[in-house]
């Protein structure tokens, strides 16, 4: 009979458990920790494991009232980090019932709660999060998916092409329309609002989406492809979104956008139910993402935020670009693109991941590669994204020297010519200049661009590398 | 350089565009051959759809047969292609091919326009 034993017990004596192997159904996490001095990885460990589940500093007599060996999260293994004799990872264990149905909220305010701020680690790192299956399937997920996008857009076969409306800030709503017609006109799928845009005193949200809407109808009409301009419904207040997006429906726009971090994942998971329920298409923004994923030894690893969206739902997430002027190394991107689109990803340290993941018949999302890309990053693009993806380029289609529609023109040809040369078994990316070159004596929209952008590049070495030895 | 005007007609089907390709000089006979080789190599199959181009814009184009299952013959689906755009020349014709396993198409472009 177990009896109360008042005071402080070190963490590992309850929380540390090398020989448990770990349920199907248990949700696993990893973290990447570096302990205070002179407190043992396995003490460290445990600690995170407690804080992060069903522990306190000090023993309490309700613990006796329920039983613990149940709900307790368990730290069952830890790794050093190669290259790195500092940090260690800690994988920890945690018993399904932990966690409410459906609720990303819910379990990330367990893993990345307190524990964050905890004395006992320097710094700590949630690296990965394997959610069973038995958890994904509560969850709502992609409100259409990308193989129901395609469907409605009637685009098979290649990538899709999006802009970013600059400059930023500062258009009317008429004169903004006219740049996301001219974008369109020219050939993208897709145009996008910028993330600061939400609805500024220089063109309030309704003006915006009443032009935008003349401009898709207007580009459909003359191209005979379905068109989409991403209409930033994220505001203030949840009832301010909601209405935004239901008068987005009602100009009978296909596809809205929100900023899931800024604007949270409870505003976020309802506003993909309202997407589902409405046919609508859900861009994702992920403004704030770097503060938390950038620094390698402190924050959230930018594949759990990819996980964690994809159960909260959205058809479209940005994905960094590998090439363009944001951050991101390839085997990495690789790594979270794939937990984007694929129903099942297998661990793989080499492009950092860590478990098994199993979405089951979870729909996926296209990345989107967005960021100081432009037409001479086509042929690396298609190579490490595919079919499966946006390609997003803003300053890299307005900033054609004869206009945005001509600056379209120019990225779909280079896009086109990319995919027929691929699917002809050429090695585009090794071959891009002869592809590009190839394709231009036939477009001279294409031939200017590669003029104008020809010596731009971004070579900055990437903060946050993958641990690998 | 100067600036060279972009051009746009509503009323001429000659600007209409239709998903992949749309953007490049049209495809040659050699070059859709070797598209469809690229599908069947995924075991995708093929199929051809026309449609006027007045309603070049519905979901739905007639579908030409069935779709060519267990087709492992580029030249066969070319031949269905053309076959098809001699006896509706004024039509736009398209090339599809369905990846079964995914449900999705992998590929649609289109290979005859009026």
């Amino acid at each position: 009979m177990a009896t109360f034993d008042a005071g402080v017990k070190d963490y590992a004596v309850t929380y540390w458990d090398p020989d448990y192997e770990p349920a199907d159904t248990d949700l696993l996490a990893c973290f990447k920790v570096v302990a205070q001095e002179g407190v043992p990885r396995e003490e460290a460990a445990a600690a995170v494991a407690a804080e992060s589940s069903t522990g306190t500093w000090t023993t309490v007599w309700t613990d006796l009232l329920t039983d613990l060996d149940h709900y307790k999260g368990r730290a069952y293994r830890i790794e050093p980090v190669p290259g790195d004799d500092t940090a260690f990872y800690a994988f920890i264990a945690y018993p399904l019932d932990l966690f409410e149905e459906g609720s990303v909220v819910n379990v990330i305010t367990s893993l990345a709660g307190n524990v964050f701020g905890f004395k006992a680690v320097r710094s700590l790192r949630l690296e990965d999060i394997r959610f069973p299956l038995a958890y994904v399937l509560t969850c709502g997920g992609p409100p259409n998916g990308m193989i129901v996008e395609r469907d409605k857009l009637d685009k098979y076969g290649r990538p899709l092409l999006g802009a970013t409306i600059k400059p930023k800030l500062g258009l009317s709503a008429k004169n903004y329309g006219r740049a996301v017609y001219e974008v369109l006109r020219g050939g993208n799928d897709f145009t996008k609002d910028d993330e600061n845009i939400n609805s500024q005193p220089f063109m309030r949200w309704r003006d915006r989406f009443s032009f935008v809407a003349e401009a898709v109808k207007q580009a459909q009409a003359e191209t005979g492809e379905i068109k989409g301009h991403y209409l930033n419904v994220t505001a203030g207040t949840v009832e301010e979104m909601f209405k935004r997006a239901e008068f987005a429906k009602e100009l009978d726009m296909p596809i809205i956008m929100h900023d899931f971090l800024t604007a949270g994942f409870t505003a976020n998971t309802s506003l993909a139910n309202w997407c589902r329920d409405n046919g609508m298409l859900l861009h994702i923004h992920r403004a704030l993402h770097a503060v938390l994923d950038r620094n390698p030894f402190h924050g959230i690893h930018f594949r759990v935020l990819t996980k964690m969206l994809r159960l909260s739902g959205g058809d479209h997430l940005h994905s960094g670009t590998v090439v363009g002027k944001l951050e991101g190394a390839r085997e990495a991107t690789l790594g979270w693109i794939d937990l984007m689109r694929e129903s099942y990803v297998p661990e793989d340290r080499s492009r950092g991941i860590f478990f098994d993941q199993d979405f089951g018949p979870m729909p996926g999302m296209f990345p989107v590669a967005s960021g100081g890309i432009h037409v001479w990053h086509i042929p690396a693009l298609v190579t490490i994204f595919g079919d499966d993806s946006v390609l997003q380029f803003g300053g890299g289609t307005l900033g054609h020297p004869w206009g945005n529609a001509a600056g379209a023109t120019a990225n779909r040809v280079a896009v086109e010519a990319c995919v027929r040369a691929r699917n002809e078994g050429v090695a585009i990316e090794a071959n891009a200049r002869d592809v590009l070159m190839d394709a231009a004596q036939d477009s001279p929209e294409l031939a200017i661009a590669l003029e104008t952008w020809k010596e731009i590049k971004f070579e900055f070495d990437v903060v946050d590398k993958l641990d690998v030895s | 350089m100067s600036i060279q005007h972009y051009p746009g007609r509503r009323d001429d089907p000659a600007y209409r565009r239709f998903g992949t390709f749309s953007y490049l000089p049209p495809l040659t006979r050699e070059q859709m051959l070797k598209q469809v080789q690229y599908a069947l190599a995924r075991d995708w199959t093929c199929s051809v759809e026309h449609v006027e181009p007045e309603r070049s814009m519905d979901t739905y184009w007639y579908m030409w047969k069935l779709p060519f299952f267990g087709e492992t013959n580029a030249e066969a689906v070319m031949a269905e292609v053309d076959e098809c755009s001699g006896l509706y020349p004024g039509d736009f014709v398209r090339l599809v091919a369905y990846d079964r396993l995914r449900q999705t198409q992998g590929m649609s472009f289109v290979a005859h326009r009026p």
